[in-house]
This record gives C-alpha cells, sequence and structure tokens, in this order.
C-alpha cells in the first residue's frame, strides 16, 4: 500500500519522481539523438546535436562494417543455447531433487546449494586453464558450457516441483505411469512459469555476460555483441569517432530493450526472484 | 513363482534410478564448478605463470597481497564503492516503491522506465556514461558550459572518478531494489491502514509504524544481495576508467583480471580470487539466515 494514497504531498511526490524518471532517460537519449549526428559536427561541437542535419550515416557504417551482425549472432546462440541447456538440466535435477528417492539425494542437494555462494571470480581461472588445456577457446562450447553449472536453476526448479501437490504424481503411478512418463507428461508443463522465469534469466545472463566471454574468445570471428562493443570502445580515442560509438551502443542496447518491453512483467519478476531466492 | 534375482534387480533399479535425473547437471556442476574451484585453490598456493606452475609455495601469496600497497588499494575501493553504492540504491529504491506502489497508469511507465537499465550489458551502459563525462562535448560538459562553468573531467580526476563509476552503478542497477521493495509492499494487509486511518495517525506515523517493520526483513536482503553484487564490481572501471587514475577505481576483480591477464601472475591471480571469495561466502551467508528466518519475522 503506498505511502501516500492521495491528495496533495502524493501529487508532489509523483510529480517529482516523473522528473526522476525523465533525468533517468536523459543519458540513453542523449546517445540516440548523437548517434543521427555525422562526426564532422560532432567533433566541432556536440551541442549541435539539438539541431539539423541528422543522418543515419553511423548506423550505415555499422552495417557495412558487416563484423557487429556476426557477434550478434553469436549472442543469439550462445544465450540460446544456454536458455535451453540450463531449462533441461535444470527441470530433470529438479524433479529427481523433489520428488525421487535414492542414496545421497540430500547430501547432492546441500552440495548444490552450497554452489550458490560460489561467485564466478573464484572458479574463472580454474576455468580458463581448463578451456585452455582442452584448446577449446574460441568455440561455442566454451561460451556455453561453463553457464550450465549454474545452481539457481536447480534451486528454483525443485523448489517449483516440490510446491506441486503430490497427489498428481500418484494419482498418475496408480495409472501405471513411468517416472519419466509422469516428469516430462504431467508435472513438465505445470512447471512452465517456472520455466519462463528461470529462461528469462539465463538468456539475459548469458546476453549481457562479460568476463568469460571476453578472456575465452579471443578471436574477433567469436566475440558476443556485448563482447564485440567493449573491444570496439577500448579504442575509444582513435576509435571511428563519436558518432559511430553512439549507434554502437544504440544497436547493441536495442536487442535486450526489446525484449524487455516484449516481456516486461515476465522479466521484472525472473530479476526479482532471482535476488530473492 | 516369482523370479527372485530380477526382482532385486528392479529393487535396485528403482532405488538408484533417480540418480540419472540428476546426473547430468551433477556432472556440469563438477565439471564447471568444482573442479575449476579446486585448481584455483591449488594455483593460490603456487607460484606459476602462463607456461605452467613453478613451485608450491604455501601460503606465501596471500602474505604478499597484504602487503602489496595496489591490492590493499584495491581492497580498500571496493569497500568505498560498497558503502556509496549499497545505502544509496537501497534508500533510492525504498522511496521509489513507496511512491511507485500504486495502480495508476503513469506509475507503471515510471516504473517500467526505473526498471529498463537494468536489463542493458555493461558494455553499453559504460560507454553510454563514457559518452555523457567525457570533457570533450559529453553532456555533462555541454550542461556546464551553459552555466558558464569549466567543463569537469571526471573520470580522470582522483577525487571523483569512483563516484563516477558509482553513479553509472546506481543508474545501471537501480530497477532492482525497486521491484523488491515493491514486491514486500505489496503483501502489507490492507487493514493495517485502515485500522492506522481510523486512529487517525499521520502518513508518517504509518511509515514508521507500519510500513517499514512490516518490509525490515526486504531491507536487509536488499542490503545483503546489493553488498554481493557490488562487492564484484568490475566491467564499469574496465571500460570507463582502466582502475584509473592513479589506482583509485580499480576494484579487487579488475585486480585479479589485470593480474592473471595482463601480467599472467597466474597464482597471484588465484589468491586474490579466493579473498574475494572469502568476503562474498561472509555475506552469502549472512543472506542465509536472513532467508532461512523468513518464517521468524
Amino acid at each position: 500500500m503506498s505511502l501516500c494514497v492521495g491528495g496533495r504531498p502524493a501529487r508532489t511526490a509523483i510529480m517529482l519522481t516523473a522528473i526522476a524518471a525523465l533525468i533517468m532517460l536523459t543519458p540513453m537519449l542523449w546517445v540516440v539523438i548523437l548517434s543521427f549526428k555525422d562526426n564532422a559536427s560532432l567533433m566541432a561541437d556536440t551541442r549541435s546535436a539539438f539541431l539539423p542535419p541528422w543522418t543515419l550515416a553511423n548506423y550505415w557504417s555499422i552495417v557495412g562494417e558487416g563484423q557487429v551482425f556476426t557477434w550478434l549472432m553469436n549472442s543469439v546462440i550462445v544465450a540460446l543455447a544456454m536458455t535451453v541447456g540450463v531449462l533441461l538440466l535444470a527441470s530433470l535435477a529438479g524433479f529427481g531433487f523433489a520428488r525421487l528417492e535414492f542414496p545421497g539425494r540430500r547430501f547432492l542437494f546441500v552440495i548444490v546449494l552450497l554452489g550458490l555462494a560460489i561467485p564466478e571470480q573464484a572458479v574463472i581461472i580454474g576455468r580458463h586453464q581448463m578451456f585452455s588445456a582442452a584448446e577449446m577457446h574460441n568455440t561455442y562450447a566454451a561460451l556455453v558450457l561453463p553457464g550450465l553449472s549454474m545452481p539457481f536453476g536447480v534451486f528454483l526448479m525443485t523448489q517449483y516441483f516440490r510446491a506441486i501437490p503430490r497427489e498428481i504424481d500418484d494419482a498418475a503411478r496408480l495409472d501405471g505411469a513411468s517416472r519419466l512418463r509422469i516428469f516430462w507428461k504431467i508435472l513438465l508443463p505445470l512447471t512452465l512459469p517456472a520455466q519462463a522465469t528461470l529462461g528469462i534469466f539465463v538468456f539475459f545472463h548469458a546476453w549481457n555476460d562479460y568476463w568469460w566471454p571476453m578472456i575465452s574468445a579471443t578471436d574477433k570471428d567469436m566475440l558476443t555483441l556485448t563482447v564485440g562493443v567493449a573491444a570496439t570502445q577500448m579504442n575509444f580515442a582513435q576509435a571511428e569517432g563519436l558518432g559511430f560509438l553512439m549507434a554502437q551502443a544504440v544497436f547493441a542496447g536495442l536487442p535486450t530493450l526489446l525484449v524487455y518491453l516484449a516481456f516486461q512483467k515476465y522479466i521484472v519478476r525472473a530479476v526479482a526472484g532471482a535476488a530473492g531466492q | 513363482m516369482p523370479d527372485v534375482p530380477a526382482m532385486r534387480r528392479s529393487v535396485t533399479w528403482n532405488r538408484w534410478s533417480g540418480v540419472l535425473f540428476v546426473a547430468p547437471y551433477c556432472a556440469f556442476f563438477v565439471l564447471m564448478l568444482l573442479i575449476p574451484l579446486g585448481i584455483g585453490i591449488r594455483l593460490s598456493m603456487t607460484r606459476g605463470d602462463l607456461f605452467g606452475i613453478e613451485a608450491f609455495v604455501g601460503l606465501d601469496n596471500f602474505a604478499r597481497l597484504f602487503a602489496d600497497p595496489v591490492f590493499l588499494q584495491a581492497v580498500w575501493n571496493t569497500f568505498c564503492f560498497v558503502l556509496i553504492t549499497v545505502p544509496a540504491m537501497t534508500v533510492i529504491g525504498l522511496a521509489l516503491a513507496l511512491v511507485l506502489n500504486r495502480t495508476s497508469r503513469l506509475a507503471a511507465i515510471l516504473r517500467a522506465i526505473f526498471f529498463a537499465s537494468t536489463v542493458l550489458s555493461v558494455t553499453v551502459v559504460a560507454l553510454i556514461w563514457r559518452l555523457m563525462l567525457i570533457p570533450e562535448g559529453g553532456l555533462a560538459a555541454v550542461l556546464a558550459r551553459a552555466i558558464g562553468e569549466q567543463p569537469v573531467a571526471f573520470l580522470s580526476e582522483q577525487a571523483l572518478a569512483l563516484p563516477a563509476v558509482a553513479v553509472t552503478t546506481i543508474w545501471w542497477g537501480i530497477g532492482l531494489p525497486m521491484v523488491l521493495f515493491l514486491a514486500a509492499l505489496q503483501q502489507i494487509p490492507r487493514d493495517l491502514y485502515e485500522a492506522a486511518a481510523l486512529d487517525r495517525a499521520s502518513k508518517t506515523r504509518m511509515l514508521f509504524s507500519i510500513t517499514l517493520p512490516a518490509i525490515r526483513r526486504t531491507i536487509a536482503l536488499v542490503l545483503v544481495v546489493e553488498i554481493i553484487l557490488q562487492f564484484q564490481l568490475f566491467g564499469q572501471p574496465h571500460l570507463m576508467t582502466g582502475g584509473g587514475p592513479n589506482n583509485s577505481t580499480r576494484p579487487i576483480v579488475l585486480f585479479v583480471y589485470e593480474t592473471g591477464w595482463k601480467q599472467w601472475q597466474l597464482g597471484y591471480a588465484a589468491a586474490a580470487a579466493q579473498v574475494l571469495f572469502a568476503l562474498i561466502a561472509l555475506a552469502a551467508m549472512a543472506q542465509y539466515y536472513l532467508s532461512s528466518r523468513k518464517d521468524a519475522a
């Protein structure tokens, strides 16, 4: 329930918040506007951004370069593969931990839960060495496989399977359904909301991941969009100019923003769910 | 007559077949998490480089770390950064949630705006803010000129660079505390406020006597989650300042990265990573403690 239900203080508070929201949007709008200016006039004075002429030249040079499309493609492949992989592994394991009895089940689950506390920073050097030893850097496998070990997915799916009433499986078992059938045909469809939450979380995690893809993919054609734009950005001074960088920022930010606009409710739930575990 | 060995086989099968469901994940867990962790811990006790491990040195790397001014500066920077960003994000996130916890169309749009930057990658965020802050033509400089001030080079002034990285981070991540607080506010029973209104309690009184006590668990959760997240600061300074000026924005993770991948002192980098791990594990234990007391609160 709101602190301010109605009346003047409420209106003042929401007007102030609206102004804050405009300030919040300013950096994005600034970058968008500048991306439509040619470099020469930007170099002279960025205040010209607010006056015509505007141009698509920066976007044409991105399209002409072509490499960003390779990166975009890589990001799509890596994010989708990791999402499908985590959903599959976490659903199987979640069902196993929540519904089946086998020796060592409790122990294994506790170990996986402890894994939640291991930050990427503590394992990344070891991972890098392993993939070097296997000569697997600069492959899609190297970009996807580490993400599949994420304990959060198993944690979430186990919780979700546990919350489904037992009577549902019992009824199916009396009808002679096998465990695999109960899992696949009866329980899995009931977990669709959790699948959506987890899927969106993993997709964004993979898409925005920075450190691991940066050290694993060194070949220009294997970069993800996130890392590729970072690499261009590193040569800020001698880069193709402000307008080009602006257009790249817009190009790299647009996919996630569009997905966000389309699935806003699910995305907010996924992010809040991952933090509030 | 029942077939006894076959039955025993099926009993064993029933007892163990459940393992097959968890085995695929556990394989990845061991291969991609536990083994690399083990390699990292082992490395932290060796002196090695790109070409291999040279020697076992015990805890030497850790002793060296705590005598290394660059590392100590990185620890200091990380704590400063956490101290700036975490309280700010908690307070701003709570304020936004309190104002925007209503069903009007405007509130829905504003919520969407405040969460939007959260979906951007660190690369885009860093790029946007560099373009805001550069003294040659950044928006900050344009505004400074407009009011007759000299533009400030935020990212190359020692006193201003870390605060600038902090502002960038708050801008990027403010959506998360906001939605966590919004979710908590929705759980507060309405009749509490109705009863308070009957007693003619003021809005301020309601805030301090009903709202804040009701969401105290979420306040603690937000604090811990943000501490864990902000301890892992890396991409923003890596892309915006490179750790400078004069090491003032280099956090622990950037220290690990540079030691490991620029200087190829893997053992030393691994040791620094374990120190960070210990700090984060402490915070994670606090988080577990808070979430396991869910029912008690």
